[in-house]
């Protein structure tokens, strides 16, 4: 209870103080506008607010399920076949490690400004797949090896080792590396977008950059508000997913007992 | 009187210092299997070795025969290599030199760990049905083949449990019915109860005995504890500290139903004082 109340009190508290300061002091519109102005600009451009934010999100989505599948897929090859690992990784880590901002108009060129939300889903891709990828693999490589010789004892097959056994031990590291690339994905995305350039970007944070070429302030806040909105969306849905996957046996979702 | 001296009436006692002469077979072994009692060997280890990676040795040469139905126990101090003999014999481990045959053919064989090693996503029921479902063992009867394991081992109703729900010795019991389910011919058991109190611990044991009893198992037990294994055993078998060799060999024939009253024997005391005697020598020499 208290822990919803506080942070609720804060952020009333700061938005009245808010709100006051801008009247009391006359600070122009186009520096920083009052709460009341930023609602009012959410509420006269909600329909247009809302087409970017679908945009935003669709490719947000698809971007991470796209890095679920081939993160997930790849930890497994790589807990096959220690080869491929040793080959491959570097590779992931290097593409990790570059800047989204720094590959985004490479990529932009390449599939071109007419497919341009290809490119956004790829730029946010390159960006949510790793977390999901390391934490997989190592999910997999964490599984109790007396449990994989008690399986060999009885005869299990390689493939019956990596669904009984190898998957579910690795199910609470890729749920958690899931919550990072959710995350991600969305940062991916929006960067992305700024990337991309004018025109052809629709996604919320092209009304960003638009707003704030036109000093409509009130506007940028909004719109950020939004982006922040669905960044939280998306890590609360992901942490109940964490929560209903892992609540009857995992030691990191279960209620203290007595 | 721990100390006295006078042998013991229900309990037979042979011991066998083999220090310098491990390499040989056991003694024992030859002269029982030429003096006409019969004795089924189920497994044969022969200049068992094991090495580590880096050349040092940890086990052996290790040369025992594991008869049909007994209950031997391996004792030694910790480091001394006797859970790698057993991973050796469940073959889940190579030997650096040396080899193992099965005169009969290969039991079947059930492996218990020191820990527990349950599957925490899945339910005690799922996880005694694993070796069945390994084994694509239809649900309907694996299902009912894991209640009875359960049951044998007290916990018919915990079967929906999951196993961060358990005790210690729950979890252990889940662990025993999991090795049973798959009928084991031949029980491998690695330290199982050194994690628990002593109370869950005697009544393990005494429900161990039955189980053995009741199944005609094989079961090879390694421990440290010298108590535990002179409660248990037909056999004891004392391996020296590292590189693991066999000290001593004593044969039991304790009363098969005893419970927990027998600790308190003279006979139990006289061979607990014994064999505790041998590991302290076994021990000192090498120190």
């Amino acid at each position: 209870m208290l822990r919803t109340l506080l942070p609720g009190a804060l952020g009333l508290a700061v938005l009245f103080a808010w709100e006051t300061m801008v009247a009391a002091y006359q600070i122009p519109r186009f520096v920083l506008p009052a709460p009341s102005a930023i609602w009012e600009a959410l509420i006269a451009d909600f329909p247009s607010l809302m087409t970017s934010l679908w945009t935003t999100l669709r490719i947000t989505l698809l971007a991470f399920a796209l890095a679920v599948a081939t993160g997930v897929a790849l930890a497994v090859l790589f807990s096959q076949s220690r080869m491929v690992e040793m080959a491959l990784y570097p590779y992931a880590v290097i593409l990790q490690v570059t800047p989204v901002v720094a590959i985004a108009p490479l990529i932009v060129i390449w599939v071109g400004f007419e497919r341009i939300d290809l490119a956004l889903l790829i730029l946010a891709w390159i960006v949510a797949f790793f977390p999901i990828l390391s934490n997989t693999t190592l999910g997999l490589r964490s599984a109790d090896h007396n449990l994989v010789d008690l399986f060999r004892l009885h005869g299990a097959s390689d493939w019956q080792i990596l669904a009984r056994l190898k998957l579910p031990s690795a199910l609470p590291y890729l749920l958690n590396g899931m919550k990072t690339s959710g995350g991600l994905a969305l940062i991916g995305t929006v960067v992305a977008e700024y990337g991309a350039g004018s025109g052809t970007a629709t996604g919320l944070a092209w009304r960003i950059v638009e707003a704030g070429n036109r000093l409509q302030i009130a506007r940028m806040f909004a719109a950020l508000f939004l982006l922040a909105l669905l960044g939280v969306a998306i890590f609360f849905a992901l942490t109940l997913l964490e929560y209903l996957v892992l609540r009857k046996w995992h030691e990191s979702a279960v209620a203290k007992e007595i | 009187m721990p100390s006295t001296r006078r042998p013991c009436r229900n309990c037979k006692i042979d011991y066998l210092p083999q220090r310098g002469e491990a390499g040989e077979p056991s003694a024992l072994a030859r002269q029982r299997a030429g003096g006409g009692n019969k004795l089924t060997v189920i497994a044969q280890l022969r200049g068992l070795e094991r090495s580590f990676s880096n050349g040092i040795k940890a086990l052996g040469p290790l040369d025992l025969d594991i008869e049909g139905g007994e209950f031997l126990s391996l004792l030694g101090p910790s480091g001394c290599g006797k859970s790698t003999a057993l991973r050796i014999i469940a073959e889940l481990l190579m030997p650096s030199a040396g080899g193992l045959a099965w005169p009969g053919g290969k039991p079947r064989i059930g492996f218990v760990f020191q820990d527990p090693t349950l599957m925490p996503w899945s339910d005690v029921r799922g996880n005694v049905r694993l070796p069945l479902d390994l084994k694509r063992v239809p649900r309907r009867e694996s299902n009912s083949r894991a209640q009875a394991a359960l049951a044998r081992v007290g916990l018919s109703g915990f079967s929906d449990a999951y196993p961060r729900a358990l005790s210690g010795g729950m979890r252990m019991r889940v662990a025993i019915a999991r090795a049973l389910v798959a009928k084991p011919q031949l029980l491998l058991m690695d330290e199982p109860f050194a994690a628990l109190d002593e109370i869950g611990r005697d009544a393990l044991n005494e429900d161990l005995l039955k189980l053995w009893r009741e199944d005609s198992l094989t079961i090879v037990f390694v421990t440290h504890s010298v108590y535990e294994a002179s409660f248990l055993s037909t056999r004891i078998v004392t391996l020296s500290p590292r590189p693991g060799r066999i000290v001593s060999e004593f044969r039991l024939s304790p009363p098969p139903g005893r419970t927990s009253e027998w600790r308190a024997s003279r006979e139990f005391v006289e061979t607990a004082r014994q064999v505790s005697l041998s590991l302290r020598t076994a021990v000192a020499t090498a120190a």
